[in-house]
């Protein structure tokens, strides 16, 4: 430690610290536009000048770091005079345009000239202007306002780890942009908006809607991705204007991926539910809530006084709150029916009762960053749980490593150590060789008799051991991660006993990258076949998503799904569905499916909309309040269930708030902790059977993932969104086939057929096509997995 | 970005490859970038004198760097042409100590000469004017450089002769 002196007080830092830092930890303003906490060090803007003693001029302090004695003076004439100077020559080029600037309100360049800068300006030449370009519909730009101050580039070379933006021209021509028109397609693009300390860069999709001095900010949580990260929605009387991130270190820092960001415009989307609907005589009608409730109740009790409780099957989307989820799984029980499930996209349940209490990462989210070594297992993590791939980003650029066993070659952007790409059959014996080409090297007894003696009849071959070697030091923090695609893979189960096995072989850490806001919560409120809440043992193990579709049951209740879209099977979903006596969906949105199969829309509030808890990967619970009312007639969904709960006479649904659902459950939880030293089932021998024909796989893309996505235009547009379109196969596979890549062709699958573009893609494994999930154009294929055949249409 | 998107359309000659090889020799082995000047120098001549962005984004794919990495270096030094630019490239110094030893007028005298103001080319291709910072060579203020040649202590006189050589080189 060193002590300093800022205007005469004396302070404590570390040495070495940068003068700015120093002040921002004891409140001192000190002014500045290039210097950001999260960014390395430009030291361009010179508007941080400050006095120090003993130097002639004045010094950065974004710059400068601190050294013993140093006294340092933010408030005298040399400070002021060099920082008004700054000010004059930043506002030379600014143009005056503040009354028709999104910025205005809540620009740094604004308050700085009013707290540092002149009255008058004396600058009376022509002011430079500068030509935008497109970069996409999530950004507006402005460039004739910006100030160079470069935190969008660095933030692009070093955040989001993907150079697109740069400065072009120098002097008096410098330009920030992307020289071409291109869209940016970072995952985290959203986050230069907030950086930019003027209008250069401001929201495209709230462009011009209000302004910064009429909003009011309420805290949210957001409901993609399993971090939970924290978020301010800005209103404007009763209407969400737009979200931004909540910094909060530990979970998303101050980062917002794009998905959470723009998600919000689906709450206004024009297919939005906001009055009740019942299909009486054939015919679907609008309603109020009494007759929709009661009709509601009316139809599932007729389906259980003809046949049974456990002809109704409950399915709910992992986005929905732990109080909601909660409180469906008790009233499903209540009814009488233990088929009650969240896990849509699974389809290999097989080792249900041996899953750790809910999916966990297996440390805090920012421990991950400490993990020497990571092996990613079937994800696409960087579309995943982008702020969570932020931190492998960071991890990799201290040195560590991260390593990867995936189905598709998957871009990262940061180095990968070693990787290994199979097509999803061999993934199973990829790993199993990976385990056996470790095990060489460690005392035979790490591992059980079984085991040892499965894994000697599994080969291995340099590749599988060059992955091994880098899962081989001793001394280091393994984590495993297991992503999407290893849940939703046919072999679920083994592709997890054999990371258990790696994890026995290296002492490394299991993690879940959970697929929804929610997973960790559904799982603890017990919306699942085989537990109830808090993961008690079911009394009777009820029917899994899967088997509730496959097997085609009298009644369904469904909340906030579309089946056909976000089940693992759509084509069976809806089929099944159309075939049901009675179908209860509490949905958000009303579409032509829906009308298709339900007897009763119950609009739902949104996530914006009601009050409620999500459950991150970490397991922590975050609590939000609605911070805008729901839309319509919507109701906050816990509300709807618990009337729901007291038309069928259920004990112990008279909760006044959503507080009192969430208390009664984590009472239930008690300090049951999460274990993710999992237990498995080995076969006695791995088939080896080879696919022939063409291997499907299949992805939910970034943009797709759940109702409300699907439903933000703005992200539809993006070149991720883009991307994930068409059936994608490589070069191989394609001439194989006599494909070119610019043709339609028709793929089938079994019975069912889908016409899609094809999209030649070198990241694919050979005899494989990548197919993405949760949109209407490869709806119609069925399960994400098996065989499929494609053919070129003529055009 | 998919794979097959990056690729970019034009790739770089054989011949132009080999010489960038030579400078990314003389930098550590994960410094390949620092041969950017040099291949855009030798990728600008090989194309008549000016660089397109399909060419820029050949040397990026080849450096493995990003493109706009490439055009911040293209688009910060003036010996970069991003147009067509004629036979001869006459670049007139006008910074202050070529200003202070009569740059204007050095600038006047190509103007009226070639009838083409600065950043214009003459309508039969045989000459760019261009105004430059300074050539590092105010010693000999005023100074032009045309291709690779440096010409100082300029007069109008000595600028007709010089003009006067290279219509019949
Ligand atoms: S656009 Fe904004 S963030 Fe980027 S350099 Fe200009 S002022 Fe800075
Ligand atoms: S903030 Fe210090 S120079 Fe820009
Ligand atoms: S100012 Fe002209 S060469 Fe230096």
């Amino acid at each position: 430690m060193v002590t300093i002196e800022i205007d005469g007080k004396p302070y404590q830092a570390e040495p070495n610290t940068m003068l700015i830092d120093v002040a921002d930890a004891n409140g001192i303003d000190i002014p500045r536009f290039c210097y950001h906490k999260k960014l390395s060090v430009a030291a361009s803007c010179r508007m941080c000048l400050v006095e120090v003693e003993k130097a002639p001029k004045p010094l950065p302090a974004c710059a400068t770091p601190v050294s013993e004695g140093m006294k340092v003076f933010t408030r005298s004439t040399k400070a002021l005079t060099a920082q008004k100077a700054v000010m004059e020559f930043l506002l030379i080029n600014h143009p005056l345009d503040c009354p028709i600037c999104d910025q205005g309100g809540e620009c740094e360049l604004q308050d700085v000239a009013v707290g540092y800068g002149k009255d008058l300006s004396r600058y009376h030449d022509a002011k430079r202007v500068v030509f935008d370009k497109n970069i996409g519909p999530l950004i507006a730009t402005e460039m004739t306002r910006c100030i160079h101050c470069t935190r969008c580039v660095r933030f692009a070379a070093e955040i989001a780890g993907v150079q697109e933006l740069g400065a072009t021209g120098r002097g008096e021509h410098m330009l920030i942009g992307t020289y071409v028109e291109k869209n940016v397609a970072s995952e985290l693009s959203g986050n230069i908006i907030d950086l930019c300390p003027v209008g250069a860069l401001t929201a495209k999709p709230s462009r011009f809607s209000a302004r910064a001095w009429e909003l009011q900010q309420h805290d949210g949580i957001a409901p993609h991705d399993a971090l939970g990260s924290n978020l301010h929605f800005h209103i404007r009387r009763n209407q969400l204007i737009r979200v931004v991130p909540k910094e909060n270190e530990a979970i998303n820092e101050v980062w917002l991926s794009d998905r959470d960001r723009f998600s919000y415009q689906a709450i206004t989307a024009k297919d939005r539910l906001t009055q009740p609907m019942i299909k009486k005589d054939g015919n679907w009608q609008t309603t109020d809530w009494e007759t929709a409730l009661a009709f509601a109740t009316d139809g599932l009790k007729a389906v259980i006084a003809k046949q049974q409780a456990q002809a109704i099957g409950t399915l709910a989307s992992p986005t929905a709150t732990v109080e909601e989820l909660y409180l469906l799984q008790k009233l499903t029980r209540g009814i009488g029916s233990p088929n009650i499930d969240h896990r849509l996209r699974q389809i290999d349940f097989s080792d249900q009762d041996n899953a750790p209490l809910y999916p966990a990462l297996g440390c805090a989210i920012a421990d991950v960053e400490n993990s020497d070594v990571t092996l990613i297992i079937g994800s696409h993590l960087r579309k995943e749980q982008p702020l969570l791939n932020h931190r492998l980003r960071k991890a990799t650029l201290q040195g560590n490593k991260v390593v990867l066993v995936n189905p598709v070659d998957y871009e990262f952007n940061y180095p990968i150590a070693a990787k290994m790409i199979v097509p999803p059959s061999d993934l199973v014996n990829a790993l199993a060789s990976i385990a056996h080409a470790l095990s060489k090297n460690r005392p035979k007894k790490i591992l059980s008799k079984e085991t040892n003696a499965l894994l000697a009849k599994i080969n291995f071959n340099d590749a599988h051991k060059a992955i091994a070697d880098q899962l081989a030091a001793h001394d280091q923090r393994f984590t495993i991660l297991l992503g999407n695609l290893a849940t939703s893979h046919p072999q679920f189960a083994l592709i997890r006993a054999f990371a258990g096995i790696i994890a026995q072989l290296t002492g490394a850490q299991i993690g879940y990258l959970p697929e929804a806001a929610n997973s960790a919560g559904a799982w603890l409120a017990g919306m699942l076949p085989h537990r109830q809440a808090a993961g008690e043992k079911a009394n009777t193990v009820g029917y899994d998503a899967e088997a509730m579709l496959a097997q085609g049951l009298a009644g369904y209740i469904l909340l906030g799904l579309e089946p056909e879209l976000d089940c693992y099977d759509g084509v069976i979903a809806l089929q099944t569905l159309q075939q049901a006596e009675f179908v209860v969906a509490i949905t958000a949105y009303h579409t032509p499916t829906m009308e298709s199969y339900a007897n009763v829309l119950l609009p739902m509030a949104t996530f914006a909309e009601t009050s409620g808890t999500y459950i991150n990967c970490e397991g922590k619970w975050q609590s939000f309040s609605g911070a805008i009312s729901p839309m319509g007639e919507a109701r906050p969904a816990w509300k709807i269930l618990r009337v729901l709960g007291n038309l069928f006479d259920i004990k112990g649904f008279n909760y006044v708030s959503s507080e009192e659902v969430r208390n009664e459950l984590r009472t239930l939880v008690g300090d049951k902790t999460v274990n993710n030293h999992l237990q498995w089932q080995l076969p006695e021998h791995l088939s080896n059977e080879q696919i022939k024909g063409l291997q499907r796989i299949t992805e939910m893309s970034i943009y797709t993932t759940d109702s409300l996505v699907r439903r933000a235009p703005a992200l539809q547009n993006t070149v991720d969104a883009q991307i994930a379109t068409g059936a994608h196969l490589n070069i191989h596979t394609a001439n194989a086939l006599k494909l070119n890549g610019h043709q339609q062709v028709e793929v089938m699958q079994g019975d069912n057929r889908a016409t899609l573009a094809v999209v030649l893609d070198e990241r694919v494994p050979d005899n494989c096509v990548l197919l993405y999930a949760g949109q209407t154009a490869t709806m119609t294929l069925g399960a994400w997995d098996g065989t499929i055949s494609v053919t070129g249409v003529s055009a | 970005m998919l794979a097959q998107q990056k690729r970019p359309a034009t790739s770089l000659a054989t011949e132009d490859c080999a010489e960038i090889d030579r400078w990314i020799a003389r930098y550590p082995a994960d410094q390949k970038q620092s041969a950017v000047m040099a291949a855009l120098r030798i990728v600008q001549d090989s194309n008549g004198g000016w660089l397109t962005t399909e060419l820029m984004d050949a040397i990026a794919d080849y450096l493995e760097i990003p493109p706009v990495a490439v055009y911040e270096v293209a688009t910060f030094y003036s010996m970069y042409e991003h147009k067509p630019v004629g036979k001869h490239k006459v670049c007139v110094c006008t910074n202050i100590s070529c200003q202070l030893r009569g740059s204007d007028e050095i600038v006047d005298h190509f103007k009226q000469k070639l009838g083409v103001g600065l950043g214009e080319t003459t309508p039969d291709n045989q000459f760019t004017l261009k105004e430059v910072e300074c050539l590092g060579a105010c010693a000999g203020a005023p100074v032009i450089q045309i291709g690779r040649q440096y010409h100082e202590h300029l007069t109008p006189e000595k600028i007709d002769e010089i003009l006067a050589t290279l219509a019949t080189s």
